[in-house]
């Protein structure tokens, strides 16, 4: 009794993981600035890597696998950002602007 | 009340409160800066999940570079200080708000509805040694193509930065 007692929950882990990736998800969808909105990419990107961690201790099938894949995630989200900051640098550069509402090119 | 339960609820408010930050702060350093605090705290969770490898990993490569690299990018480009509230903009926010919210409670009622009945398995001893056994036996292969993927993204990122010849 007293050891479930002293125990974090897997739910708690995955309702933290939850909220962050809701919070982040608002963000891409409402901010007007494409650095916030890379940003709010990288929360949720966060928030997955918790879930792994916590299924790897936690989950059904408790394996080191788990971590050893959200290490992967953390590579490809740093990548990610590189590029994504890259193609705004360029943005930036031919049409002075980082507003994503602003970005419409090819629908003119 | 244990010290791990304890831990877990402040490091999980300190994550939650960034993230709130982040989306209500106005300025955009500001907002870096609390996402900063956001992936420390992660960090923090792993540790209380045994994962100390991934929480020195997530300290080096979002604490350290990625948020560096975002203040950066919002260093070399303008911004306006301010949001302009238009009424279009206004109807855009309620539906992501209301899409957002749908999503939540969705998974929320699924997570409550679940029962995880398994042993919890500890990876406090020699974390750093099986991952390493493990990356280089079983994960060789993702491994190499994960630094091929760094090494692309890295070139491809100089190029397209680059100013270019004739540019100004």
């Amino acid at each position: 009794m007293s050891e479930a007692l002293t125990q974090v929950p897997l739910t708690s882990y995955l309702l933290v993981a939850l909220i962050l990736f809701s919070i982040g998800l608002y963000g891409a969808l409402t901010k007007r600035n494409a650095v916030i909105v890379l940003l709010s990419i990288e929360l949720m990107l966060n928030a997955v890597n918790i879930n792994l961690v916590a299924f790897a201790k936690y989950g059904l099938f408790p394996s080191i696998t788990g971590q050893i894949f959200s290490l992967f995630t953390i590579t490809v989200a740093a990548a990610e950002a590189a590029v994504g900051l890259a193609i705004l640098m360029a943005l930036y550069r031919n049409r002075g602007t980082v507003n994503v509402d602003e970005m419409d090119l090819m629908k003119r | 009340m244990s010290g791990e339960m304890i831990a877990f609820f402040i490091l999980s408010l300190f994550t939650i409160g960034g993230a709130v930050f982040m989306i209500s702060f106005t300025r955009v350093v500001h907002m870096v800066v609390a996402l900063a605090f956001t992936f420390l705290s992660i960090a923090g969770l792993y540790v209380l999940l045994e994962a100390e490898f991934v929480a020195v990993t997530q300290v080096l490569v979002y604490a350290g570079a990625v948020a560096i690299l975002m203040l950066f990018g919002i260093m070399l480009t303008k911004h306006q200080e301010q949001e302009k509230e238009e009424e279009k903009r206004k109807a855009h926010k309620w539906l992501a708000l209301l899409t957002v919210a749908a999503f939540f409670a969705i998974v929320f009622f699924t997570l409550q509805g679940v029962t995880w009945d398994s042993q919890p398995q500890s990876f406090a001893e020699d974390n750093l040694l099986t991952i390493g056994k493990l990356m280089f036996t079983e994960y060789v292969i993702p491994f190499e193509l994960v630094s091929v993927l760094l090494l692309v993204a890295l070139v491809g990122a100089i190029i397209m930065a680059r100013r270019e010849e004739g540019d100004r």
